[in-house]
């Protein structure tokens, strides 16, 4: 194994894109990911990569687009605000089938809202995030060591299945340190005959549009999207179980919400309450044969969250509205306590108050 | 550790010096002398000097910090009281520094008045196991590079180096070569070794001066 060092989450990101073949880097500065900007500044003119500081957020997407037609792992950074600008280049690399790395570090909402945590893009991030018939892979780091091993997850999938995979963190996984190790991956080999790269008059050229003038190919063109879709929905769901075995309370919770969550599951563990969590480590796809299972065995469901609940739907379409789902959030930039949890656990437990 | 009036502490981001000035602020109060401590960061928007505003406030330590901290207002703002850093003659006085050259542009203003007092400490805080500082070269430089931006002069070296909360003291004992060399390169005395109060014991045996740390806890 590497040696650890001792990383910011956003730095982790840079680092682990760099060691998993990236060299090309578009973004715009915006708090609270601005350190991975900043690291690939520093670093890709060392390796012979290229770093660019775009004029903005629309720019940086649209040079994405660029390379992720040449078959290069290409990426970009921002947070939520600028996630908002970039929405049509998502949607035109969807259309076009062009692998991607966006990461978004997610900050309070919605508009300007601040630059404190936030996990408020949930809805952006799995229910589309630009117009159109499209899916993203949605991949929730935990951890800083997470930040750098989803992100070198992330380039594989995008290149798997042609298409984007966003890291949706929050600004408290940007900043925290931790310490990880990082080592170069083993890349995959997938078939890149489609990109552009010069025919060399040699074969035909390609040709990257995600314009159709026949309606019959653009349909064509969804129906096979979504048969890849569903490929990723049979082989890419990752989550994480947490004393599910016995639990008759299931708390379901991401990211930075998940970390807080387990310190409440200890402690309600401590007074008698068996409480479990389920951390869906993959958004998109979302982890629901795991959820149906377990609405079979618990009580109710908890969704801890930093937004309004938005996980809530998921978890209610996953588990077959078999059993109540409670939400206990902070939003605008706060994060829900240990003690907060602990008490919406105890609120909800068996001869609770509900 | 330091007789001076003013103890700046500046370094590579995330070496610690957060950590290190608010400890080092409540060890001079203890000393009994009158201090403040002061919040220079214009870089970093979390993890703050005002994360400790209540321990600080307990302890009468006074804290300057740009009244934006922990607010949703990106704004790389100072106060005009900062100035009593430099002015307030009669406070120990205690600066944490932005990271890197970046955060020490804001230092520029106040350098010509803490040179002209001669009073000072500048000292550099080191981490080996970040990434961009693993060797004494690349902390050498970095060094340089916040005395170009700060128009100040490091006058000593701490060593803080950690992993979180998984530093052993094995970990902290196998970066005194590289603390040593840093030393050497800079010509600058190692003033101590700081880390976690529980690990003090374990490396206190290698004749090191050392620091110990009361860290925040955490909820995550």
């Amino acid at each position: 194994m590497a040696e650890k060092v001792l990383m910011k989450g956003n730095e982790a990101i840079a680092e682990a894109a760099i060691l998993a073949g990236c060299r090309h880097y578009f973004g715009y500065p915006i708090t609270p990911q601005t350190e991975i900007a900043a690291y690939m500044a520093k670093k890709m003119p060392k390796i012979g990569g290229c770093f660019l500081q775009a004029e903005s957020e629309v720019a940086a997407i649209n040079m994405v687009y660029g390379v992720a037609g040449t078959g290069k792992r290409v990426m970009t950074s921002s947070s939520s605000p600028g996630i908002s600008l970039k929405a049509e280049g998502l949607s035109y690399l969807a259309g076009s089938d062009l692998p991607s790395l966006v990461v978004n570090v997610q900050r309070g909402g919605p508009g300007l809202g601040g630059i404190q945590p936030s996990q408020s893009d949930y809805f952006q991030a799995t229910k589309g995030g630009g117009h159109g018939d499209f899916r993203m892979i949605v991949l929730a780091p935990s951890s800083v060591q997470e930040m750098a091993d989803l992100t070198i997850k992330g380039f594989d999938l995008a290149e798997k299945y042609r298409m984007t995979s966003m890291i949706l963190a929050d600004g408290t996984m940007g900043q925290m340190m931790e310490p990880v190790s990082l080592e170069a991956p083993e890349l995959n080999e997938y078939d890149k005959s489609w990109a552009v790269t010069g025919t060399k008059c040699e074969r035909n050229k390609n040709i990257i549009n995600s314009l159709s003038l026949v309606p019959e190919e653009l349909e064509r063109l969804n129906f096979e999207r979504y048969e890849r879709y569903k490929a990723i929905e049979e082989n890419e769901v990752m989550y994480e179980e947490y004393m599910m075995d016995d639990a008759e309370i299931c708390i379901s919770a991401f990211g930075i919400a998940a970390r807080v969550a387990k310190n409440a599951i200890n402690a309600a563990r401590k007074e008698g309450i068996k409480a479990g969590l389920i951390r869906p480590i993959t958004l998109w796809p979302f982890p629901n044969e795991a959820f149906r299972k377990a609405a079979d065995k618990v009580d109710c469901f908890i969704s801890v969250e930093l937004s309004m609940g938005q996980m809530i739907e998921d978890i209610r379409l996953a588990s077959e509205c078999k059993k109540p789902v409670y939400l206990c959030n902070r939003v605008g930039g706060m994060i829900p306590s240990p003690e907060m949890v602990l008490e919406s656990i105890k609120a909800h437990s068996k001869g609770g108050t509900k | 550790m330091t007789n001076k009036r003013i103890i700046l502490f500046a370094g590579h981001y995330g070496s610690g010096k957060t950590n290190i000035a608010v400890n080092f602020s409540v060890r001079l109060k203890e000393e009994g002398f009158p201090v403040l401590i002061a919040d220079l960061d214009i870089v970093n928007p979390y993890f703050r000097t005002k994360d400790s505003e209540k321990e600080l406030a307990e302890k009468g330590i006074e804290l300057i910090c740009s009244e934006f901290a922990n607010t949703n207002l990106d704004i790389p703002s100072l106060p005009k009281n900062m100035y009593r850093v430099v002015n307030d003659k009669k406070f120990r006085a205690v600066m944490d520094i932005g990271g890197d050259d970046a955060g020490a542009i804001a230092l520029g203003r106040f350098a010509p008045f803490i040179s002209e007092e001669n009073d000072y400490e500048m000292i550099f805080v080191a981490n080996f196991f970040r990434p961009l500082t693993r060797s004494a070269e690349e902390a050498y430089e970095v060094m340089q590079e916040i005395e170009a931006a700060s128009s100040l002069k490091f006058t000593a070296i701490v060593n803080n180096s950690n992993l979180g909360s998984e530093t052993t003291a094995e970990d902290i004992v196998t970066t005194f070569d590289e603390t040593e060399k840093l030393s050497s390169l800079s010509s600058l005395p190692v003033l101590f070794t700081s880390c976690e109060k529980k690990l003090c014991e374990k490396i206190k045996n290698n004749g090191k001066v050392i620091f110990p740390l009361e860290l925040q806890s955490k909820i995550f």
